[in-house]
């Protein structure tokens, strides 16, 4: 790791009281970056941001972690007709609540990332799309960009250049599979949230067949320190493949649950401990969930060395996620843990796909036999046979979302599936 | 019931929601919620009355309508409790409430009290993982880090029409962070 972490001021949401209002963010060099891109834009050229982003590394934050600057140079040249860019303020997988924040306290900074975005891949609106729920955020980020219209920074000739670009928002009502890239890009068409086929992939067709580049929301906030200070600086926070300053959602069993900015590649444990105060009633740790509900499980004698970055986490087993770890102690029924996942993704399939609809409901059915004490061991194969059959054989990942927690989960933690199902267990009649 | 219609504040509303899309088509989630904000549902009435609005076949709208949770395809209590159960909050708690609730106001979830005051929901992440247990009310404010107390305080003000105002829950996070810095 380049730096400590407990000397990191953080840079996304900085200790800075009023951010979210226009003229603060601005006394805190708010738009400067924007500003330079539009006052120098051959130095600034579209090909010099998107390489500036793509040496930046900064990995995607909605929980897949590919390169974003990669990712805009997929978009084809323009045409002359409309190109979009979709933000993905959708957040749902359980333990992930970190995008909240910055609509909350550094709106301006996702703005203004979102703007330099959309300069590089030349978009005529950005979209941002945020889940129903947050109707209290919407409200809050509805009033930041009605300001930034205010003050020049979006709509017709930006801050008098020839640079033109429009920012709406809107919100779903209620559907975790909205988060899924093609899925918001139907929800935004005002259709029910069915995940399309790719390819063809969004930056060919995507909103109304036109090319759309997808982004989190987190990801495009990075976007302005990147071009105010350079990817170079950009790549020595945190680990070196997987850099930049992350959100970290900490909930569960410990004392001070929360989001707490610092630069990727924190030790887990030292998160644990000492950034979230430890476990609650001086517990033992059992097990964290490490990125989101659907990365697998770790037991707690799998974490000693285990840093927060995609290559760590990798090697210890599961995966980055979206850095929102549940950390679990040592009273914790992995059994109720796993069906209540299983329930989740049984609730949220979208129902397109039969491999599916039918296999989250079968691998919650199983689960509710042996919570209720009613499970056999074969119980346990049938579980890991029907997730073998989901996985990859879907339009989009929620299957495979359904199915590693259920496969992993019940190898690091078999002994309390299996003590569950012991016939010896029940009554003899 | 009698004859549905948009006033002509909200026809000026949903020009709005129009002209911010290409299609029309991309109003209808918008344009439910505000068929749902004013008539409290979208039962089927409602949502014809939406696809005549925006000139679209009905059975989009219902397959719209029917996709997302929040609509509410059937009339519900004045408040709506939905409390989430999931990951974060049900290892913090989230059934103790949902449970307190249903004792408390003598239904189960997914039901409405007799004087059509109360609906409590099971709902699934709220994306409030910090702050668990807690609940939304009716697609509104988040109540956070709920305690039995706190949830006896919150049905007793919304008796009496007080409702919760939005709780900001980060601020303290961030002297937390300064203070684990300094540890």
């Amino acid at each position: 790791m380049a730096q400590d972490w407990k000397s990191y001021e953080p840079l996304l949401i900085p200790d800075i009281p009023n951010l979210q209002e226009i003229d603060v963010y601005e006394d805190n060099d708010g738009y400067k970056a924007w500003k330079k891109v539009l006052s120098d834009q051959n130095k600034w050229s579209r090909n010099n941001v998107i390489n500036e982003v793509k040496a930046a590394n900064i990995r995607g934050r909605g929980g897949a972690g590919f390169n974003a600057g990669l990712k805009w140079s997929f978009m084809p040249e323009p045409d002359g007709g409309p190109r979009y860019l979709a933000c993905n303020g959708d957040e749902s997988e359980p333990g992930t609540f970190k995008d909240r924040k910055i609509f909350e306290y550094n709106p301006h900074l996702f703005i203004e990332g979102a703007l330099i975005a959309g300069y590089a891949m030349k978009v005529d609106v950005i979209y941002v799309y945020i889940r129903g729920e947050y109707i209290s955020w919407v409200h809050q980020l509805q009033k930041a960009v009605d300001d930034a219209y205010e003050k020049g920074y979006l709509g017709e000739n930006i801050l008098g250049t020839d640079v033109s670009m429009e920012m709406e928002l809107t919100y779903g009502a209620g559907a975790y599979i909205c988060g899924e890239e093609t899925a918001m890009l139907e929800s935004l068409e005002g259709k029910r949230g069915y995940p399309r086929t790719k390819p063809p992939f969004p930056a060919q067709k995507g909103l109304w067949n036109r090319p759309t580049t997808i982004n989190n929301i987190e990801t495009l906030a990075n976007v302005p320190l990147i071009i105010n200070n350079g990817a170079d600086w950009y790549g020595n926070i945190g680990s070196e493949e997987h850099p930049g300053p992350i959100l970290y959602g900490i909930s569960g069993h410990v004392n001070r649950p929360g989001v707490y900015e610092y630069p990727s590649g924190v030790p887990v444990l030292d998160l644990i401990n000492e950034v979230a105060g430890g476990i609650r009633g001086g517990k033992e740790l059992k097990a964290i969930i490490p990125g989101g509900s659907s990365t697998p499980p770790l037991r707690a004698d799998q974490l000693e060395g285990v840093t927060m970055n995609s290559d760590s986490l990798k090697d210890a087993g599961s995966m980055m996620g979206t850095a929102g770890m549940v950390v679990m102690d040592e009273d914790t029924d992995m059994v109720e843990v796993l069906w209540r996942i299983a329930h989740f993704y049984k609730h949220e399939s979208c129902g397109q796909c039969t491999p599916c609809r039918e296999g989250t409901g079968w691998l919650e059915k199983v689960l509710i036999k042996i919570k209720n004490g009613e499970g056999e061991m074969k119980d346990l194969d049938l579980l890991l046979d029907v997730g073998n059959q989901m996985e990859g054989r879907t339009i989009c990942a929620l299957a495979d979302a359904a199915v590693w927690p259920v496969r992993h989960t019940i190898n690091r933690f078999r002994d309390e599936f299996e003590a569950r199902c012991k016939k010896s267990a029940h009554a003899v009649a | 019931m009698a004859e549905l219609s948009f006033t002509e504040e909200e026809l000026q509303e949903i020009e709005r929601i129009k002209a911010k899309f290409p299609t029309v088509k991309a109003a209808t989630l918008r344009v439910l919620w505000v068929a749902q904000n004013k008539y409290g549902h979208v039962e089927p009435e409602v949502q014809s009355l939406v696809a005549e609005t925006l000139d679209l076949p009905k059975s989009h709208v219902a397959g719209v309508a029917s996709f997302y949770t929040q609509y509410y395809k059937e009339k519900k209590g004045k408040f709506v409790l939905d409390v989430c159960t999931c990951l974060s909050c049900q290892l913090c708690g989230g059934y103790d409430i949902l449970h307190h609730l249903e004792e408390k106001l003598d239904i189960e979830a997914g039901e409405t009290t007799d004087d059509g005051l109360f609906t409590v929901n099971e709902v699934e992440c709220l994306g409030a993982c910090g702050y668990a247990p807690m609940l939304q009310l009716t697609n509104d404010v988040y109540v956070n880090n709920l305690t039995k107390e706190k949830v006896d305080t919150l049905i007793e003000n919304l008796k009496n029409g007080k409702k919760p105002e939005f709780e900001s829950m980060a601020m303290p996070e961030l002297e937390k962070r300064n203070q684990a810095a300094s540890e």
